[in-house]
């Protein structure tokens, strides 16, 4: 015990000049999320296709992972402002599994940072909900409540995929997403049932975020192909309008009627064809390990 | 066929492995937090699986190198530690002794995690569950933010002696 509590740093100086600098979020020398889980791909699946789709399931949570750190240091409170750099941590989490994933599942062995950093943007597979800016507290809300609530009833249903690896981190995402979820949800009710401003903004911020919502419906071949191991998206549109139907009722809102916004020639964020706002985010993200290629952190 | 020696609680490797304690929940052993999952020894090499709590939990690297110069320094040279995802960890593995530590150190210890099949249910309310207060005992407490310093809490308030506290969530 004695031997055990004293490398626990009972000094800060003896901290820092040990070779173990792990404290300070340097070196750990573990970068590999998923190190140890076998990362097989089952023989009935498709490596490219499930690559493809981790891909696209990773990108969505690292895009709104982004776009919730934004509101760090602009939330309206420090409880919310902790909250959303929370979600944001949970989906950092889930994207670094799934792309990790993604580079094993197509032999490429890439790395989350290869995948994060090192592509274009036309590489990337996120639904364009994720990369719109944030907009007003109200907008950043609407579009919350909506990708979790989407995404909790995708996850549900694949933590039966026949891939063990993507069950298992659709698993631990239900658990968090489902705190998203209600976490968005009681904000839309607070600000739809509040006061006539509050109501009128949040309004607006749902119907601006509708157009938008077309998209999480609509199958991609690769999602087709896979079969068992992924999640047909049509499937989820009745849970998601009844969930959907029970927050804006509590809040005295309205179900947006707005079109869905067109992709170009039928193309759309999982094929890789994004919106301006896309470009912008990726400069942000990506320049510092653009700019340091070689750096370790 | 030989395999490998699945460490029962006695073994030294273990003791050692269950003795590292949580790098942001620092009155928690890895063993108390129910993060660690197996400890094996095989031709020299200790296995040590661990399971994160959250898929963000930034801690976990610090617990992967916290437990290799552990069991370095108690004279294993040839340590691997691995994650593993299935089962996904649940707030009701904390041990008991884990949650005793918890309320000693003024952050409420989780009530039973849900169980659920089919959809899962929206909380439009705070829960109404009874969190008692781990200063007073006030069992009159509310919820005041989901999150909190880390993924695994929120932030609670007692009515009762109105001193804020933390509470490890249900998952």
């Amino acid at each position: 015990m004695s031997a055990v509590s004293k490398m626990a740093f009972d000094n800060a100086y003896e901290a820092i000049t040990e070779e173990n600098d792990a404290r300070w979020a340097y070196g750990t020398g573990f970068t590999d999320p998923l190190a140890g889980v076998d990362t097989t791909v089952p023989a009935e699946v498709d490596g490219a296709d499930l690559a493809a789709y981790c891909l696209m399931l990773g990108d969505d949570a690292l895009i709104l992972s982004h776009r919730l750190q934004q509101w760090c240091t602009h939330a309206p409170e420090l409880e919310d402002e902790v909250a959303l750099a929370n979600i944001g941590l949970d989906l950092l989490g889930q994207a670094r599994m799934l792309l990790t994933r993604a580079g094993k599942a197509d032999g490429s062995d890439r790395t989350e940072d290869s995948f994060a950093f090192f592509r274009a943007e036309h590489e990337f597979r996120n639904v364009r909900l994720a990369e719109a800016p944030n907009g007003d507290f109200a907008f950043s809300m609407a579009r919350l409540l909506v990708f979790a609530t989407w995404r909790l009833a995708l996850l549900q249903r694949l933590t039966s995929s026949i891939d063990p690896v993507l069950a298992a981190i659709a698993a631990k995402g239900v658990k968090e997403v489902t705190y998203h979820r209600d976490y968005a949800a009681q904000w839309v009710v607070r600000l739809g049932d509040g006061t006539e401003l509050s109501h009128e903004r949040m309004q607006a911020g749902l119907d601006a975020v509708w157009p938008l919502v077309g998209e999480l419906f609509e199958p991609h071949p690769v999602e087709l192909r896979l079969g068992p191991a992924a999640v047909d998206v049509r499937e989820l549109r009745p849970e998601f309008d009844e969930v959907i139907a029970q927050v804006l009722g509590a809040a005295t809102l309205q179900v947006p009627d707005a079109e869905p916004l067109a992709g170009v020639s039928g193309k759309a964020g999982r094929d890789g064809v994004h919106t301006e706002a896309m470009g912008y985010l990726l400069a942000e993200l990506q320049s510092v390990a653009r700019a340091h290629p070689e750096a370790t952190w | 066929m030989v395999t490998a020696t699945a460490t029962t609680e006695m073994s030294r490797a273990y003791q050692v492995a269950a003795s590292v304690t949580d790098p942001e929940l620092p009155m928690l052993t890895l063993a108390d937090l129910g993060v660690l999952r197996e400890v094996t020894e095989e031709d020299g090499v200790v296995r040590v699986t661990i399971t994160p709590t959250y898929s963000g939990c930034p801690a976990m690297d610090t617990m992967r190198d916290d437990l290799v110069h552990a069991l370095r320094e108690a004279g294993y040279r040839d340590v691997d530690v691995r994650t593993v995802l299935h089962p996904a960890w649940s707030s009701d593995w904390i041990t008991e002794e884990g949650r005793r530590k918890l309320a000693e150190a003024g952050i409420a210890p989780p009530g039973p995690a849900p169980r659920r099949s089919g959809p899962i249910p929206l909380t439009l309310t705070p829960p109404s569950s009874r969190v008692p207060c781990p200063k007073c005992g006030s069992p009159d407490t509310v919820e005041t933010a989901r999150f909190s310093a880390t993924a695994c809490k929120a932030l609670r308030r007692c009515r009762s002696c109105d001193e804020p506290f933390e509470h490890v969530k249900e998952i």
